[in-house]
């Protein structure tokens, strides 16, 4: 909302303190409801560090950091409302029982990871990741899933391949539809009542041995190494069973977890915003109240000034300036600083103008104060409360404007911010996918942001500005 | 100030606005529009020679010609130099002021023309006929909405709409119109998720295609902005329903109505035509993008496209063609206002 009501009927403003300020911010419902939500924003930007891993704030854009991941997944929850899906499972290193043990000079390390299949649905797939280091001998990899009923599989009983270079690493991927895989499956016909041929591996694997429905319960899944030589070692076991839902907020098609993306956006949007505003409300405040202190020439020159920029398209310009000089976040928050400092300066200006003729700031200047200090002693500390809350009403501007800029592609490209996200997705075709998760948080986490600001500010406005209580009634 | 001189000054204004902006894209891009310029003069040269009455003895001969006829004309714009000089200033606006930008590296007009000003100018029609509809709408509803609502003032209706009118500023205009192709599109296939017609621009049936496309952008475009309209028009209208000649005129007796909408309303006017025009400048660049959205054939999908493939010599020319409809709009909005300002007829 405009904020040019604030010159009207200056003349009984009593200018209230800061304390009074905050006390009628809390006071007020929409102000409790615009502190409570950006204090639930803050604290999501300080825990975002602690609960998930800083690494993929910086491979957000790196797509092999997400390849464990599911394909544009939709979040776990949907499971509640409708068809039923599997919910994907990958599980590192990290989450093995590893034992080792030594038999007559072979190494035999055991990865062994405990699977409680709930679902009614099979798996999409599943793929076991491995990585190993040998030289002359290549190690022996078997694979065996102990299921619920007691049957024990073998799924994958092989060396890995020769190496010619010593000590070097080996790393693969071995998925359902590897062909050894299928075989070693088909051996267990006689585990099942019905003809097994033409089912796939992640099905035969987990299904129950009388119907091809899931055989729920604890498997047991065990990558086993046989190492021939002490400088051989494990370096890596894994196993993914592919789901159709993943997470709270689902992933996108590079495979993305969506919540760390729209969690890592919280802090960068909020520091944008902040920065943004509160310095070029500074500008804008310190811009108007000298050109209506100074008045006659200097404020004629400085308002045409104004003016000419307040008439500036800002995003066409924005656009070519981006073009030009690359696309630094910081080159996003100074060029954001540069266009939205107008239409404080002009408020500001008008009130400005009037003070100057108030008795205080009259005896201030008789006393022989100069300028410099009348204006930051006696003006400004006046306009404090009005430029707080100007603060707040332009951040979501600042956030809007910087969501923008991403969706058309000029947004920093080593963060991942809401913008990014929403044009990720339209690029994407999302919305004619019908792919909600992917679309819907990000914006409503623009909002939210937006909305909380807004509400601050507008109390804040409501506070400072004794007008607008005591309208009357029509 | 009277009518004559606000013109003149808007006028000046808006000539002054449009001169910086050149200046600045000049400056910006310098370099790059001296390379653009050369490859134009390189095309020219190559075309006359094709279709020229020049023999030559060999490939050699020609090419040399060719360099020579590219060195000289070079020379005449002031490319060769390096520096600073008043003919480049010069000859660097007038190429953009004209639109004379070259060729286009990726882009093409429906009937193949590459030029970057046939490709511009084919776009603008399609922006303007959706957005001044748009506004149009926007504009009526936003009123009459407005004056309904400043009528009950502490309603439900007056409450509903000023949250809503802070709901609809919260959210960017392009996550709604992707919203809105989730709903319109993708779940009920009512309207198409992409607006970009389908049948050629040659057949008659093309326009009717076009409009059948436009439903959904405008529509999103309608809800989007209606309720801050209203919102506006109501803080307005209240303002003046507080002065002392609507005391009087009710102690006339006039009724509630013909004073809401006859003389509050045309009271309300000018600062209500003002804010139109700083809402219609700043919706253009949300248009931008909500065009990209829905893939309206306009310019902010040119923009967008021209953006991904860094078509520098479209976004020049896409910068220089919005800076002018933009302050267009301002300076329409202006005599508007000053035609409805009561104190400059009666001076």
């Amino acid at each position: 909302m405009p904020t040019h009501y604030w010159t009207r009927g200056l003349k009984g403003v009593n200018f209230l303190q800061k304390r009074l300020l905050l006390l009628g911010l809390l006071r007020s419902r929409r102000g409790k409801i615009g502190i409570s939500i950006i204090a639930f924003l803050l604290l999501l930007s300080a825990l975002a560090p602690l609960v998930i891993p800083i690494k993929s704030y910086f491979m957000w854009n790196v797509p092999d950091y997400w390849i464990n991941n599911p394909k544009t997944s939709a979040p776990y929850w949907t499971n509640l409302l409708g068809t039923k899906e599997f919910e994907h499972i990958s599980l590192g290193r990290n989450d093995a029982k590893i034992t080792s043990e030594s038999l007559e000079g072979i190494n035999v390390v055991n990865n062994n990871f405990e699977i409680n299949m709930k679902s009614d649905s099979f798996p999409d797939d599943f793929m076991f990741i491995y990585s190993a280091k040998y030289s002359d001998v290549p190690p022996v990899l078997q694979i065996d899933v102990k299921r619920p009923d007691n049957n024990t599989f073998t799924v994958y009983y092989s060396s890995l391949p020769m190496t010619n270079n010593a000590n070097s690493s080996f790393s693969d991927r071995i998925f359902s539809t590897n062909n050894d895989v299928k075989e070693a499956l088909n051996q267990y016909q006689n585990r099942f009542s019905f003809p097994i041929s033409g089912f796939q591996p992640q099905i035969l694997l987990f299904s129950d041995s009388t119907k091809p429905t899931v055989l729920k319960g604890e498997y047991q899944i065990s990558l086993k190494f046989y190492l021939f030589d002490n400088s051989s070692k494990v370096e890596d076991a894994g196993i993914i069973l592919g789901g159709r839902v993943f997470g709270i907020m689902g992933t996108d098609d590079l495979r993305r977890d969506l919540l760390t993306g729209i969690i890592w956006g919280t802090p960068i949007a909020l520091f944008i915003g902040l920065t943004v505003s509160v310095f070029s409300i500074v500008i804008g405040l310190i811009y108007g109240v000298v050109s209506g202190y100074r008045g006659r020439r200097t404020d004629e020159a400085m308002m045409r000034f104004n003016d000419i920029f307040y008439a500036l398209p800002t995003l066409p310009l924005l656009i070519l300036l981006m073009v030009t000089f690359g696309r630094s976040i910081f080159l996003i928050i100074g060029f954001l600083m540069i266009f939205s400092w107008m239409g404080t300066a002009k408020v500001i200006r008008s009130i400005a103008l009037q003070m100057r003729n108030f008795q205080y700031v009259e005896a201030a200047k008789l006393m022989g104060q100069s300028d410099l200090k009348v204006i930051f002693k006696h003006i400004i500390p006046q306009l404090l409360p009005l430029t707080f809350a100007s603060v707040a009403i332009s951040v979501p501007g600042a956030i809007l404007a910087e969501a923008g800029l991403s969706f058309l592609g000029l947004g920093d490209p080593s963060l991942p911010t809401w913008g990014q996200i929403l044009r990720d997705a339209n690029t994407a075709d999302a919305a004619a996918r019908g792919l909600w998760w992917w679309i819907i948080p990000p914006g409503l986490m623009i909002a939210l942001t937006g909305l909380a600001f807004f509400l601050i500010g507008n109390t804040l406005d409501s506070i400072a500005n004794p007008l607008r209580n005591n309208k009357k009634k029509v | 100030m009277g009518l004559g001189r606000t013109l003149l000054f808007r006028s000046f204004n808006m000539f002054l606005v449009l001169f910086s902006i050149l200046l600045i894209t000049v400056t910006l891009l310098g370099p790059t529009l001296d390379k653009l310029l050369v490859d134009a003069i390189r095309n020219q040269v190559i075309d006359e020679v094709i279709q020229g009455s020049l023999k030559f003895q060999n490939s050699e001969e020609r090419l040399s010609y060719i360099n020579k006829q590219i060195e000289l004309k070079s020379k005449t714009f002031g490319l060769d130099q390096d520096s600073f000089t008043l003919t480049k200033l010069v000859h660097r606006v007038v190429s953009v002021m004209t639109l004379d930008l070259g060729n286009s590296h990726f882009f093409s007009t429906d009937f193949g023309s590459t030029s970057v000003r046939d490709i511009i100018f084919e776009k603008v029609p399609k922006t303007l006929l959706l957005f001044t509809t748009a506004n149009i709408c926007v504009t009526v509803i936003g009123i009459f909405l407005g004056t309904y609502i400043a009528g009950k003032e502490g309603s439900w209706w007056d409450k509903l709409n000023s949250i809503f009118a802070i709901l609809s500023n919260s959210f960017p205009s392009w996550w709604l119109a992707m919203i809105m192709i989730l709903v319109f599109a993708f779940t009920l296939h009512i309207f198409p998720a992409r607006a970009t017609p389908l049948t050629s621009p040659s057949d008659p049936n093309y326009i009717f295609d076009l409009l059948y496309h436009m439903a959904l952008p405008l529509i999103t475009l309608i809800i989007f902005s209606f309720g801050t309209w209203a919102y506006v028009v109501r803080y307005f209208l209240i303002n003046i329903l507080n002065e002392d000649f609507i005391y009087a005129k009710k102690t006339m007796g006039i009724s509630r109505r013909k004073i809401l909408y006859s003389h509050a309303l045309r009271n309300a006017g000018p600062p209500i035509a003002t804010s139109v025009g700083l809402g219609l400048s700043g919706s253009f660049g949300g248009a931008i993008i909500l065009e990209a959205v829905f893939d309206w054939p306009g310019m902010g999908k040119l923009y967008y496209d021209s953006i991904a493939l860094f078509d520098t010599p479209i976004i020049i020319g896409l910068t220089f063609v919005s800076t002018v409809i933009f302050l267009v709009t301002i300076f329409i909005t202006d005599i508007a206002y000053t035609l409805l300002d009561p104190r400059v007829k009666g001076g």
